[in-house]
């Protein structure tokens, strides 16, 4: 009796586990109305076949994110699919063996892919030196400039500044009517990063270490020198304001309505339609004239889906599926107008364009636009290992200057210095 | 009469047992791997190793950042552990001295012990914040260009305000425990001998409460050194110019956001002997002067 009944739990259990699917976990950084919109797009997958579960799981921002992925690697606990920023990339590409890089998955798992498909400012970015995709690009933003159109009617100034030299008569302008004319978030990011690859300079040796361990940073330049030494001279003068390090308090200075122009993402476009309270447009990152005319494509931020590597042919199988599913143009726009990062293929722009979108919200394509500039040497983007770190120090110098501690020549110096120790250890660590 | 005494060499063993194996796996086990992993280099996801001797000490005790923030972690203690003492102590002997309503104030005052640093951290971000915190429009209307962003002095003064004001309730609850140890004895003596209220307190009470002032002297000084890392991690997180990082701040930085396990290690490694150092210092100086 006792074993008919055992028998009996045993086939239900077979059989339970004939019809399960295969669970995919997917730990991401999105959180709030991104993190809806990510369940959102897992839903219809799931809904779309019956064979995979794809779970997503919020956690945290991108550095809690990347902690979570390399603690539950080390605990040999780790998801299947996590998302990694940018300036994580280095990490978790240089750790042999620990991803599944997704063009091998594809092509192993008879997904079509080709890398071309890829608008040109996100096919590069988490690609090896033949081009090849390690990471399969997620949300794609560009740094972008909002302005406000009320406070540029007011100063009398018909068109947003192309230039930095247009800007600094327009901040004189503005700052007449009251307004400050600048405030930026992530500074690391819009006015460094993208700065050197928008006048289409020189980041790291080693071809901005894609060709190897890069060790030596370029930061100290005379573009960004001058750039620096401006920005710590517009903020004596009224012109530009730092409201410290948080990526919002920044933008709630545009909010606010205290200053007219802000430096943020492409991807805050959603969150900016909602919340400001009054007009407002958005124009491509500025450039010196001076030091390039016209301006360089600028590359991605945001981050990407890696696969981790040491799990079963039945997963592989779905995350492949699944991710070919993200970057479907009907998924990609969905996401696009949804959140605004941009969309990552040529397709899914086209998709946007033809219903229509970028007629009644303009804003939306200027990320893209940019993006799709043509490529030039040195506007792929950056490999650099530690770079949370070289980013932090960074972030002191750049205070440093701001603050009028140093001038930026010496700080943009220091900042060189402090990176290429950094550089010099992740290279060793991976020797 | 019976002695009852335990013939097995082992049941005392067996009682210990727990606490024994709570402070292996939770405190001695983890301190041995940071031992070890401050000897070795070692990227983040674990895949090469490489032992590399007293590299990465090299490297922390080369860094001229370790050394800011070693000398922030050293006022920043200082100023925490005195504001918080004094307060505690100030507001315990007043609430002492009540008859009627003491248990109402013994009872509001303790109530911030109950919060978490973090929390604690996360509604002073509120009120210091530059857009619509009540505190940051009061100290700039009082004059004071107060902005933590911005300038490191403020972002530190902000920071010893919050960690003490977090710290007065422990201090006030250990504080008034102390004073109503004090026999009434003593007490009435003093008061026929003396009649000045401050004299009495710095001649009779305070050595009299010596032993609890050590005791939370200690403590404080553990609290500002650890515990404090909610409150910043809420706040400042390390800013502005990285003044306001403690040792604690700089090697959750380095490890976990950095990922450098290595360099991370051999400054904890370095802070726990740092600890022990001015605890034995503490325990063999202070103590002396310190009648139980």
């Amino acid at each position: 009796m006792k074993s008919k009944s055992l028998l009996f739990i045993a086939t239900c259990a077979m059989a339970l586990n004939l019809n399960a699917t295969t669970n995919i976990t997917w730990w991401h950084a999105m959180g709030g109305r991104l993190g809806e919109v990510v369940n959102e797009m897992a839903t219809k997958f799931n809904n779309s076949q019956n064979e995979y579960k794809v779970t997503p799981v919020y956690k945290g921002g991108y550095e809690d994110t990347m902690t979570a992925g390399i603690a539950a690697y080390r605990a040999h606990q780790a998801p299947d699919i996590i998302q990694i920023f940018d300036a994580g990339a280095a990490t978790i590409i240089a750790a042999k063996g620990v991803v599944y890089p997704v063009a091998d998955l594809f092509d192993k798992y008879g997904v079509k892919f080709n890398a071309q498909d890829y608008i040109s400012g996100v096919r590069n970015f988490y690609a090896d030196t033949k081009g090849r995709m390690i990471g399969s690009p997620f949300n794609s933003s560009t740094p972008v400039m909002y302005y406000n159109k009320d406070a540029f009617k007011k100063a009398g100034i018909k068109n947003p500044p192309a230039t930095w030299e247009e800007f600094e008569k327009d901040a004189v302008l503005l700052k007449k009517q009251g307004y400050i004319g600048l405030a930026q978030s992530l500074s690391t990011w819009t006015s460094a990063e993208n700065f050197m690859s928008r006048h289409n300079l020189q980041m790291a040796d080693k071809n901005n270490g894609f060709d190897g361990f890069a060790t030596k940073l370029y930061y100290e330049n005379p573009a960004m020198d001058y750039h620096w030494d401006k920005l710590r001279d517009w903020t004596v003068k009224g012109y530009f304001k730092y409201f410290g390090r948080g990526w919002a308090d920044n933008q709630q200075a545009f909010y606010d309505q205290k200053v007219a122009m802000w430096l943020g993402s492409s991807g805050s476009f959603g969150g900016l339609r909602k919340g400001a309270k009054f007009n407002f447009g958005t124009t491509y990152l500025p450039y010196w004239k001076k030091f390039i005319n016209p301006g360089a494509q600028t590359f991605i931020g945001g981050a990407a889906l890696f696969v981790f590597s040491g799990k079963n042919d039945a997963k592989y199988k779905g995350i492949a599926k699944f991710l070919q599913y993200l970057t479907t143009p009907k998924m990609q726009y969905f996401w696009h107008k949804n959140t605004g990062y941009v969309p990552i293929t040529k397709a899914a722009y086209a998709l946007a364009k033809k219903d229509g979108y970028y007629k009644t919200t303009p804003d939306a394509e200027i990320g893209i636009k940019q993006l799709s500039l043509p490529t030039q040497k040195w506007t792929k983007g950056y490999r650099l290992g530690n770079y949370v770190q070289i980013r932090e120090v960074m972030t002191i110098e750049f205070e440093n200057i701001l603050y009028g501690k140093k001038s930026a020549k010496q700080a943009l110096g220091d900042v060189d210095k402090k990176a290429d120790k950094l550089l010099a250890k992740f290279a060793r660590t991976y020797r | 009469m019976k002695k009852v005494q335990f013939n097995n060499k082992f049941i005392p063993y067996l009682f210990v047992s727990p606490q024994i194996i709570i402070i292996l796996v939770f405190f001695i086990w983890p301190s041995i791997m940071a031992v070890y992993y401050s000897f070795v280099m070692q990227d983040a996801f674990g895949v090469s190793t490489q032992f590399v001797w007293f590299q990465n000490y090299k490297d922390a005790l080369m860094n001229s950042d370790y050394y800011s923030s070693f000398g922030f972690t050293l006022v920043f203690s200082t100023f925490v552990t005195l504001f918080s003492l004094s307060m505690g102590l100030f507001l315990a002997h007043k609430t002492n001295g009540m008859i009627k309503s003491r248990g109402i104030y013994r009872t509001l005052l303790m109530w911030p012990y109950a919060l978490a640093p973090a929390v604690v951290g996360l509604m002073a971000s509120f009120f210091f914040n530059q857009s619509h915190g009540d505190i940051y429009h009061f100290l700039n209307q009082l004059g004071w260009k107060f902005d933590p962003t911005s300038d490191p002095f403020s972002a530190q003064a902000m920071l010893v305000f919050i960690a003490s004001w977090k710290q007065i309730s422990v201090n006030f609850i250990f504080f008034l425990s102390g004073l109503q140890g004090i026999p009434k004895s003593v007490l009435e003596a003093s008061l026929i001998d003396c009649k000045s209220d401050t004299k009495r307190f710095w001649t009779i009470i305070f050595p009299l409460l010596a032993p609890t002032t050590f005791f939370l002297f200690i403590t404080n000084i553990t609290y500002s050194f650890f515990d404090t890392f909610g409150i910043i991690d809420t706040t400042t997180r390390g800013t502005p110019m990285g003044q306001t990082k403690t040792l604690a701040y700089k090697i959750y930085q380095d490890g976990f956001l950095g990922a450098d396990i290595g360099g991370s290690s051999a400054q904890s490694v370095i802070l726990m002997l740092f600890v022990l150092i001015i605890t034995i210092f503490q325990f063999k100086y202070l103590e002396k002067k310190v009648h139980y």
